[in-house]
């Protein structure tokens, strides 16, 4: 099995959720993302999704979309990003996968960006506008070499779309909560855990759940139903609130705390 | 036509979030419905007769022609067609479909801000809630047009993020679009995006080329010999082609707009100066920089401002069907201020492209030949722009 199994396997076994925590490369700048990444994994996270920055993030929000011009800004590619895992790795085993757009990774080249992830350390690759149809290229290079890819499944997606995806996808599924871009919501939408139990009657794969979901009360709602909680927005924000303070020491304190909701033990009330 | 992923040789696909796949399978599944049923054409071609204004002229510049000197100059009238450019054509079939559908709401996104206003038209024509994007620069350089939108009643919304043009404007439409996907219709404005709206797109717009063979036949008993127009995405160049791509012995000219110079790397020449790679949902070529990060563009017009270019043109190119140059701030200035003088036709900034490729084409074609240029849209947008360009220059 994948890291990634490994650590859904290992939180279920311990009946808790995983928490997966989403940060953007780079953001908000090269030296303080370094920070913030080991801050996340110090926080307990159980899978990290590390952000490669693109110009046109069409599917993120206004968050995600202001940390990757900033990581831009920054002159944060793909070679720093591998780079910086690599480091990461030295201290660090916490499942990594890369969030990207497809053309970033395409035009690194396929076999040399799957090359280049698994020597660095990366577990795997979770790119957002690479549906399954598309990713034959991709998976021809990605499977052997040993990296997962995560699909995403919405409410949208039909029964043969989750097949496809339980059938073609490594690591876990990634449940999209909700329609829309990613970004905090006060609320969790009222048929999510519908949605989540129609993705479990067709795979055995952990299924996690992201967009909307920003707080430890969230975390464990959804932790109740499905096997992970991913948190990006609010952690993109929280970075960014501290950058210019105690930024390690706020990190970690916010994932620690969303760690703590997917073991139950968190306020059950909205904050 | 593409294969059935949507592809035109390497070129196009569906490289769209998950939540986007199923929408573009019922928009491809509605459209192929709507295209077996005569209803729908006829209900299509019943509108574009009566409401638009077609077929459009196929005008004889001559003073042109006498101006450049060599092959003969015919313009395509798109100008004509009611709201002032061929976007009207697309915008039609589009939300014509969006009815079958059943869809109560229509966003855009606009460059130049005239398939903001063919879709702020047909919605108001139809009764259905209209949102457009637009990138906040080209809010400020077409004016003009933004207040049209508004007086049709459409939701104007400038986008700030990123280079602030088109390429944003359709970013934070598909934003909207995966946020309201139950209520609404994304009526794509060119030629590119994901399948189905490539072949979409350049089967709305055919009807252009389909008029000017019946056009040239009537007239001259013949095929023209070539035909330009300008590339942004690519839909008035599509639509000028579409019929002509199995005639060899007509020469299709895609003309891209050059801005400062491809040396200075300020320019939209995307098919010109740019490599492949996926942006907005296909593979096509683009202009992006060494990392795949999509680079500011810059053309004079709004409508060209564009780093993405349509798949099937892509393919044209690779396979040598379709030649693609490029045309300089500058030339297109001279030109438009040309074809006001010679033949009192005053063209939008986007097709001024095309005509300023002639000075080349026409005399390299030669006397007897006949070159038609799709005339795209009309210039009353561009004239507060152009005014402070020239007023520069002095």
């Amino acid at each position: 099995m994948s890291r990634i199994a490994d650590r859904f396997a290992a939180c279920k076994a311990r009946g808790e959720g995983a928490l997966v925590a989403y940060l953007m490369a780079g953001d908000p700048d090269a030296a303080r993302g370094r920070t913030a990444l080991s801050a996340v994994a110090a926080g307990g996270a159980d899978v990290i999704e590390l952000g490669v920055p693109f110009s046109d993030p069409m599917a993120d929000g206004r968050v995600i979309e202001h940390a990757a011009l900033r990581a831009l800004a920054g002159g944060t590619h793909l070679p720093e990003i591998f780079a910086t895992v690599r480091v990461f790795r030295q201290e660090y085993d916490t499942p990594l996968l890369l969030m990207t757009y497809w053309n970033p990774v395409l035009q690194y080249g396929i076999a040399r960006a799957c090359a280049d992830a698994v020597a660095a350390g990366v577990d795997g690759f979770l790119i957002s506008d690479l549906p399954p149809e598309e990713a034959g290229p991709w998976l021809a290079a990605a499977r052997p070499a040993g990296l997962d890819t995560v699909f995403l499944l919405g409410p949208t997606s039909p029964e043969r779309r989750i097949r496809l995806v339980a059938e073609v996808g490594g690591g876990f599924v990634y449940c999209i909560s909700r329609l829309g871009v990613t970004g905090a919501r006060a609320e969790l939408p009222p048929d999510l855990f519908t949605l989540i139990d129609t993705i479990k009657g067709f795979t055995d794969k952990p299924v996690a759940v992201g967009f909307g979901i920003s707080t430890p009360a969230q975390v464990a709602e959804v932790c109740a139903h499905a096997d992970g909680a991913i948190v990006g927005s609010a952690l993109v924000q929280t970075i960014l609130d501290h950058a210019d303070g105690e930024l390690a020491g706020a990190v970690t304190a916010f994932v620690r705390e969303l760690k703590a909701a997917t073991q139950g033990n968190a306020p059950t009330a909205s904050k | 036509m593409p294969d059935e992923r949507g592809y035109f040789g390497a070129f196009g696909g569906c490289y769209v979030p998950e939540t986007l796949k199923t929408p573009l399978e019922e928009l491809a599944a509605a459209y192929a419905a709507a295209t077996a049923d005569p209803a729908f054409q006829a209900e299509l071609d019943g509108y574009l007769t009566r409401y638009v204004g077609r077929p459009t002229l196929l005008y004889a510049a001559a003073n042109l022609t006498r101006h450049f000197g060599g092959a003969t100059i015919l313009l395509k009238r798109e100008d004509l067609c009611h709201t002032g450019s061929h976007k009207l054509n697309n915008v039609l079939g589009q939300v014509l479909l969006a009815k079958r559908m059943g869809k109560p709401r229509v966003i855009a996104e606009t460059g130049a801000g005239q398939h903001g206003v063919a879709t702020a038209t047909i919605a108001a024509l139809f009764g259905l809630s209209c949102t457009i994007y637009m990138g906040a620069e080209d809010v400020e350089r077409q004016a003009l047009n933004v207040f049209r939108m508004r007086l049709l009643g459409a939701e104007v919304i400038p986008v700030t993020s990123g280079s602030q043009t088109l390429k944003d404007a359709i970013n934070e439409a598909f934003r909207d679009w995966v946020t309201n996907l139950t209520s609404t219709f994304y009526v794509f404005g060119t030629a590119a995006g994901p399948d189905p709206y490539p072949r979409m797109v350049r089967d709305f717009q055919r009807v252009i080329s389909v008029e000017i063979k019946a056009q040239m036949q009537a007239a001259y008993g013949k095929l023209p010999d070539a035909v330009v127009a300008c590339v942004g995405g690519g839909s008035n160049a599509i639509g000028s082609f579409a019929a002509f791509i199995d005639d060899p012995s007509v020469a299709l000219y895609g003309v891209e707009a050059g801005g400062f110079g491809l040396d200075t790397g300020k320019h939209s020449a995307t098919l010109t100066a740019g490599r492949p790679g996926v942006l907005h949902g296909s593979h096509s070529f683009l202009l992006q920089d060494a990392h795949g990060q999509i680079i500011e563009t810059h053309s004079i017009s709004a409508g060209l401002d564009y780093p993405g270019v349509g798949p099937q043109h892509s393919h044209l190119k690779a396979t040598g069907r379709a030649t693609y140059l490029s045309v300089t701030d500058d030339q297109v200035l001279d030109t438009f201020g040309l074809l006001c003088r010679t033949e009192g036709i005053l063209p939008a900034l986007e097709s001024t492209h095309a005509v300023a490729a002639l000075s080349t084409l026409a005399p390299a074609l030669g006397a007897g030949k006949h070159i038609v240029v799709t005339l795209s849209g009309r210039g009353d947008k561009d004239v507060q722009h152009v005014q402070r360009h020239l007023d520069a220059r002095h």
